[in-house]
Order: C-alpha cells, then sequence, then structure tokens
C-alpha cells in the first residue's frame, strides 16, 4: 500500500496542500495530470527525495516520511531512465545489490534473471549511449526491481517512446507488477495509459488529488 | 585572419633559432633546473586545485542558497585581478601576524612552496570554473535513482557522478596545468626569481631576455609552447573544451 496522508509542499508560489490518497496494496495507480502540476513533485517526496512541508507518507503500514530514499523498498523508473553514464547493463542492474555487499554469486543470478524476465538479456554488456529509449527503460526497470522492492515508482516511463513501442512495455509493466505483486504508483498525462494499466486512477488538478471512479 | 596571425607569431619564433642552438641552450644547468621545477610544481598546483575544484564545482553547480552569485563572483576574482597584483597580495598577506603564523609552519614567500600557492590561487580558479560547467551538464537525476537504490549522496555522487564527470576532471586539471606553466608575474613577487631555487620556465624567458641572451629565451619559450600545445590536444582528443 501507499497512503499520503494531509500532504504538503510548498515551493515559492507552487503549494500542494492537504494531499491525501491511498494505491491499495498489489494494485497499480496511475496518477494523470497536466504537466507543471505537481505530479513529480509528490514522486519524490515519496522516494525521499524532497521533504514535504507538512504530512505523512506511508508504504505499507510505515511511516517513510523521514526515511532516507534507500531505506524506503522502492524501485523507482524516471522519465528517461537516468541511466548511470559509464555503466554497463549488466553493472546497472547489479547496482542495489552491490550497494548492499551482496555476494558476486547472488548479484549475477538476480541480474540473469531480471534481463531473460524483461528480453534484455543480449544487452548486459552495452553502455546507455548505445541503447534504444525502449531498452533504456527496461534496464531501468530491471535495475529499480533488483533489491525486491515493495513498491514500484514510475514517472512517465513510457512518454518518451513511439505508440507500438509503448503498448508493449505497457503490457511488460503490468505483468510485472502482476507476477511479482507489487503495488505501483505510475505517473502519467495519457489517458490511454491510465486505461490500459490502472486498477484504480487519480487526478491531479489544481494542487489536489481525486481518485476517478472506474467506468 | 586571427588564426593565421597566431600562426605567423609562432613560426616566425620557432625559425628565429636552430636545433642545435635550441639543444644547447635547453642543456644548461639552470634552465634544466627550471623545466623539472616548472614540471613539478604545475603537476602538484594541477592536483590541488582539482581537489578544491571538485567539491565546490559540485556545489556551484547543484545546491541553491543565499549569496551563491556572490560566491560565484569571489571565486572569479583570480581570473580578473591583474595577475602581478595577485602576487603582490599575498606578498602583503604573509606579512600580517596571519601569514607570519602560517610563515613559521611552512615558509612560502620566496620558496618552492611559495611557487604553488602563486600558481595555485590563479589555476585554482580556471579548474573551479571547469568542474562548474561539467557537473552543469551532468543530469542530477542518476544520482538520485542511486539514492533510491541503498546510496548515501555520498556514495552516488562517487559511484555515479564523479565517474561521468571524469573527463572534465581530466579538463579542470589540465587547464589548471597549463595556466600554471605560463604564471609569472605571481611568482616573481612572491617567490622570487632565484636561479636554481624558484625560477620557473617563465621565469628562465625573462632572467635570459634581461642578460640579452634571446637564444635561450627563444628555446625555453618553445618548450612552453609545445607543453601548452600537448595539454590542449589532450584536452580536445578527450572531447571536452577547455
Amino acid at each position: 500500500m501507499i497512503r499520503f496522508d494531509n500532504l504538503a509542499w510548498h515551493a515559492g508560489a507552487f503549494r500542494l496542500e492537504n494531499i491525501s490518497f491511498t494505491v491499495p496494496a498489489g494494485r497499480y495507480g496511475v496518477l494523470m495530470g497536466s504537466t507543471g502540476c505537481g505530479k513529480t513533485t509528490l514522486l519524490e517526496i515519496l522516494c525521499g527525495l524532497r521533504q514535504p512541508a507538512d504530512g505523512h507518507v506511508f508504504i505499507g503500514e510505515r511511516d517513510v516520511t523521514d526515511l532516507p530514499p534507500g531505506e524506503r523498498g522502492i524501485g523507482y523508473v524516471p522519465q528517461d531512465g537516468a541511466m548511470f553514464p559509464t555503466m554497463t547493463v549488466r553493472e546497472q542492474i547489479g547496482f542495489a545489490l552491490e550497494i548492499r555487499q551482496r555476494p558476486a554469486a547472488e548479484i549475477a543470478a538476480r541480474v540473469k534473471e531480471l534481463a531473460d524476465s524483461l528480453g534484455i538479456a543480449h544487452l548486459l554488456e552495452r553502455r546507455p549511449q548505445h541503447l534504444s529509449g525502449g531498452e533504456r527503460q527496461r534496464v531501468a526497470l530491471g535495475r529499480a526491481l533488483a533489491a525486491k522492492p515493495s513498491v514500484l515508482l514510475l514517472d512517465e516511463p513510457l512518454s518518451a517512446l513511439d505508440e507500438e513501442l509503448r503498448d508493449e512495455l505497457a503490457a511488460l509493466l503490468k505483468r510485472v507488477q502482476r507476477e511479482l505483486g507489487l503495488t505501483a504508483l505510475h505517473i502519467t498525462h495519457s489517458r490511454r495509459e491510465a486505461a490500459q494499466l490502472a486498477d484504480v486512477s487519480f487526478r491531479m488538478i489544481s494542487g489536489r488529488v481525486d481518485e476517478v471512479p472506474s467506468t | 585572419m586571427y588564426l593565421l596571425f597566431l600562426l605567423a607569431m609562432l613560426t616566425a619564433t620557432a625559425s628565429y633559432t636552430t636545433p642545435g642552438k635550441l639543444i644547447e641552450a635547453l642543456g644548461k644547468r639552470e634552465i634544466q633546473h627550471s623545466i623539472g621545477l616548472s614540471l613539478l610544481t604545475c603537476t602538484v598546483t594541477a592536483l590541488l586545485s582539482l581537489l578544491l575544484a571538485v567539491p565546490v564545482g559540485y556545489l556551484l553547480a547543484r545546491a541553491r542558497f543565499t549569496g551563491k552569485h556572490w560566491l560565484e563572483a569571489a571565486l572569479d576574482i583570480p581570473i580578473v585581478l591583474p595577475p602581478m597584483v595577485m602576487g603582490l597580495c599575498l606578498l602583503i598577506l604573509f606579512q600580517t601576524r596571519f601569514g607570519q603564523f602560517i610563515e613559521r609552519i611552512v615558509p612560502f614567500t620566496y620558496t618552492v612552496f611559495g611557487v604553488v600557492l602563486a600558481q595555485f590561487t590563479i589555476g585554482a580558479a580556471f579548474a573551479v570554473r571547469t568542474m562548474r560547467h561539467t557537473f552543469d551538464h551532468l543530469l542530477s537525476r542518476p544520482e538520485d535513482v542511486a539514492m533510491t537504490l541503498g546510496c548515501t549522496r555520498a556514495q552516488a555522487v562517487w559511484r555515479v557522478t564523479l565517474p561521468a564527470a571524469r573527463r572534465g576532471m581530466f579538463a579542470a586539471a589540465s587547464v589548471a596545468w597549463a595556466r600554471s606553466l605560463g604564471e609569472f608575474g605571481p611568482i616573481l613577487v612572491f617567490a622570487g626569481a632565484t636561479r636554481m631555487k624558484t625560477e620557473v620556465l617563465p621565469t628562465t624567458v625573462w632572467l635570459e631576455l634581461s642578460v640579452g641572451n634571446l637564444e635561450a629565451a627563444v628555446a625555453v619559450s618553445l618548450l612552453m609552447v609545445l607543453c601548452a600545445m600537448a595539454v590542449l590536444a589532450a584536452v580536445k582528443w578527450l572531447g571536452e573544451e577547455v
């Protein structure tokens, strides 16, 4: 479960106030809203990359508001993949486990498992500059899943892809979320993406977040 | 036109002397000492400049704080002040009680340490500019992702950002090195021009010219031109603009 409880965020004239909504455990939540409305800010607060002015953030039953990003048990896939520029795909996917000082054999096995599952086993020795947009997003997804997070946070992961690739990756995201039983929060401004992926949808307008009733 | 003018200037200097006289001049004991001291002090200065430039450049590129513009302007002082004035400021600083206290621990005035300090004072400002430019062009998002994967901010910088900034670091060190190689005014004022002691290559050119030994001055000048061109070529080869 992901829960925002009376969250507030201020940056100059831009304000988010009393943001409260919940993505139930094991469900795929999609948050829609126009560009610049504060969707990414909310996701960054959930990641621990920004501190809220007020309110709390829960992952499961745990209040993670004051926890550092690495202790929240999240997998984060940003818009452009945000690849580590000097690392190979193998190193990117193994990064979270290497930071946790897991044994080399365990890292290698996890990298192989994820690479096979995401269809990127042939890319393991490549560096980011030799990957296409779709490949980058698959690698970013593998990197986010390596440490077995309980929630998956996706910031417009499909926006830079062409339509065919977008459908293919959307199907992959849904499959991965279902198979691993993850709670996901996916940010987009595309209604089509929401229709394809969402178990539960939210709309952000004028600093408020409302649940969109399913049709 | 400007490029042609530069080429004409360098060609004229190169054709002023013969290879034999050049080798003879470079064989002089004083000049060899000057070459050695220049290479040593420039390398130490480049490394010290990098140590300062990496954290300061990172801070300027990533952090937002009150007075940031003033700090940036202050860090450019060594670039805009006349080099001779920088040397004079250094000399006066080390005549104060604070300076005298430092001198009792490490003697800077008219020593090799003074040569490095004079070079560092100006070279570091150029290195900071280069590193700031480097970090400005590196996205901060990968660092954020590394933090969500379990890194502290310091680990994320060390493992993700610094490897990506390695070309910029090389460029910054090269700029500081090349700038230090040509530094004359502050060294003359602060560290002196004592032969076999604080004499570096620009000092040699000045000393040889002052006694009318134009052949030796040209030989040392050509050596400095070659060093500067080698640094430029290395930086360009790595794809970074100085």
